[in-house]
């Protein structure tokens, strides 16, 4: 059997509220291969969104562990976790998050500017996730000239671009209309079956979901 | 696609904001700039000094003359290469507001100490070979539209009556800090008119100017001077001339001191302004900063983003500001120069001054971006990706 990209270790994860505490995952424990597309589902508060913080070092535990891409995450410097993020995780977000003021080629070559390579590569690099996202033809166009699936879209070829090693999406469809919902879905699976990416993705929408291999249900910090 | 692309792009975002963020600095530039400009007015007798000439003047005070007699023994001195005399004249031409500096000298040995005043040869001859003549600065001259032979009448204050002198030459400074606004004159005529009316006073000197060999000499011939005229009715007071330049500028000192207050105050407030919009700029950019993070950008990118940005819009307004305060100094020299006569040498804008105030905005954008990267390296990721701006 294949090493675990992802392994969370008897994670407690609390926050802080005026000096109360707030338990969001208790004692979790999770084992996730390369290669898999896993859906977590849950009501809002469950922890869905803290696990995959967890995962890209944004957030550190309470308690336990989490290994993620070869590291064990919770241990690093912010700097080293910074440059880690750059080469293995790749995130689409609900609201796209895209520069305003950056055409789509320009948003999706963002994370490469964090590489060793040339200008000419980068290009290369950009045209091919663009192409990938049927975008080619919207290369030029800023987040304001394009429709929210292809925004997202672009999000989605921004995350892949550097060719990470894990893909985590939070709510990708949670601002889409049906249609859009079900295009970025499909490209998701496609990137999953073509390219072989691990995914988690995060989401309130059964049809999102049902595209995953897997789905965990969460309630109050534990899986069901 | 570069970090850079994203710093212009980012200040391009909000071209109001900018423009009079930009609008601001490039005030308080001109604001800067011109007082700077005054203040060096001020200094300029001083950057005008030599260091190898001396005054020797009256222990008590300027105001007491010496005796002419102690030029041959100021000569004798160990070092003294060259010794010249001048007496304060004082007089005004038409009305009080008609107030130039002039000096009674020793026409040839003052010019001999003084090879800043260029004066052309025919001028110089004329001008030694009459007693009535006068020789006059560039700028005096275009000030009052005098040209080489015109009668200029001066009513005298220290010493009274009317007095006409012819001009003979019109001399050019050799640096851009040599004072052009002199009239030189006789001192022997001075002195001639004066045996009449004061004759107690006839025969002294103001002060006397002394040239040394060598400036490493300076300490030594100050002391030798002093020391020869120690313990005499009239006991003198050597120091260089940039030490006695400076004794002037001093009576002005709390004016000096007020002003720059106020170039410090100034630039604590372009500090404000930069501040106040890079904090506003970056709370705005909230959820997008986080983004750059979570894609792996790490703190010393999101510290280049910001401080470009503070350092783009501090260029613009400093370049604003150095344009406008070209022409605005010419008008500021012109409404000084109107109100205040020759009070200064000159109002010259310097470009050094223009680089220090360029520099200081660049400093400050420097200080200002620190408020805003210290609250985005705080910030948790996680939180502010949930930011709504």
């Amino acid at each position: 059997m294949s090493q675990p990209v992802i392994e969370f270790h008897r994670v407690t994860k609390s926050y802080f509220r005026e000096e109360q505490e707030v338990p969001v995952l208790r004692n979790f424990s999770l084992t996730i291969p390369p290669g898999k597309f896993l859906a977590i589902m849950g009501p809002s508060g469950s922890g869905k969104t803290t696990i995959l913080n967890l995962i890209a070092g944004l957030d550190r535990p309470t308690q336990g562990t989490v290994h993620a891409a070869g590291i064990e995450v919770s241990q690093q410097r912010e700097s080293d976790l910074a440059r880690w993020r750059a080469r293995h995780i790749g995130f689409v977000f609900q609201f796209y998050n895209l520069i305003p003021v950056l055409t789509a080629a320009e948003n999706v070559e963002l994370p490469l500017l964090l590489s060793p390579l040339a200008k000419r590569e980068r290009v290369k690099h950009v045209q091919a996730a663009l192409g990938l996202v049927g975008l080619s033809n919207r290369i030029h166009h800023y987040p304001r000239q394009l429709s929210g699936g292809q925004e997202q879209r672009v999000g989605i070829a921004r995350a892949i671009v550097s060719d990470p090693t894990i893909l985590l999406a939070d709510e990708p469809t949670g601002n889409l209309d049906r249609d859009a919902a079900h295009a970025v879905m499909a490209l998701l699976s496609r990137l999953h079956q073509e390219l072989n990416k691990t995914i988690l993705m995060v989401t309130h929408d059964p049809r999102a979901a049902d595209h995953a291999q897997e789905i965990l249900h969460f309630d109050k910090g534990t899986v069901n | 696609m570069t970090i850079g692309t994203l710093i212009v792009r980012n200040v391009r975002r909000h071209t109001l904001r900018v423009v009079l963020t930009a609008l601001g600095i490039a005030t308080v530039i001109l604001a800067f700039n011109l007082i700077a400009t005054t203040v060096r007015a001020w200094y300029a007798g001083v950057e005008a000094s030599v260091p190898n000439r001396l005054i020797t003047r009256h222990a008590a005070s300027l105001s007491i003359h010496l005796p002419l007699a102690y030029r041959d023994r100021l000569a004798s001195i160990n070092g003294v290469t060259g010794v010249g005399y001048a007496n304060w004249f004082g007089g005004v031409y038409r009305e009080a507001k008609g107030f130039f500096p002039q000096f009674a000298v020793d026409p040839d040995s003052f010019l001999d100490l003084h090879p800043e005043l260029h004066v052309a040869d025919e001028e110089r001859r004329a001008f030694l070979g009459d007693r009535r003549g006068c020789l006059i600065g560039r700028r005096l001259a275009a000030l009052y539209g005098w040209k080489v032979g015109d009668v200029i009448a001066l009513k005298g204050t220290l010493y009274p009556g009317d007095w006409e002198f012819v001009v003979r030459g019109i001399y050019r400074g050799a640096e851009p800090t040599t004072d052009e606004t002199w009239m030189l004159l006789h001192w022997s005529y001075m002195n001639e008119r004066r045996q009449l009316l004061d004759p107690d006073r006839a025969g002294t000197v103001g002060w006397y100017v002394v040239r040394v060999a060598d400036p490493s000499l300076t300490g030594t011939v100050v002391r030798s001077i002093d020391a020869e005229f120690a313990n005499s009715s009239a006991e003198t007071r050597t120091e260089t001339e940039q030490a006695f330049q400076m004794g002037f500028v001093a009576m002005s000192g709390a004016i000096i001191s007020a002003l720059k207050l106020l170039a410090i105050v100034l630039n604590g407030i372009t500090l404000l302004v930069l501040a106040n919009t890079l904090v506003m700029a970056v709370r705005e950019r909230t959820r997008e900063l986080a983004v750059l993070r979570a894609l792996g950008f790490r703190s010393s990118h999101l510290t280049a983003l910001v401080t470009g940005e503070a350092l783009l819009i501090a260029l613009f307004g400093s370049v604003l500001g150095i344009a406008l305060t070209i022409p605005a100094n010419c008008l500021y020299a012109v409404l000084v120069s109107a109100k205040l006569g020759n009070f200064f040498q000159h109002m010259n804008l310097y470009p050094s001054t223009l680089v220090l105030s360029a520099s200081i905005t660049l400093c400050l954008a420097v200080c200002a971006s620190a408020i805003p990267i210290a609250r985005i390296l705080r910030a948790r990721v996680a939180d502010d990706l949930r930011h709504v701006g």
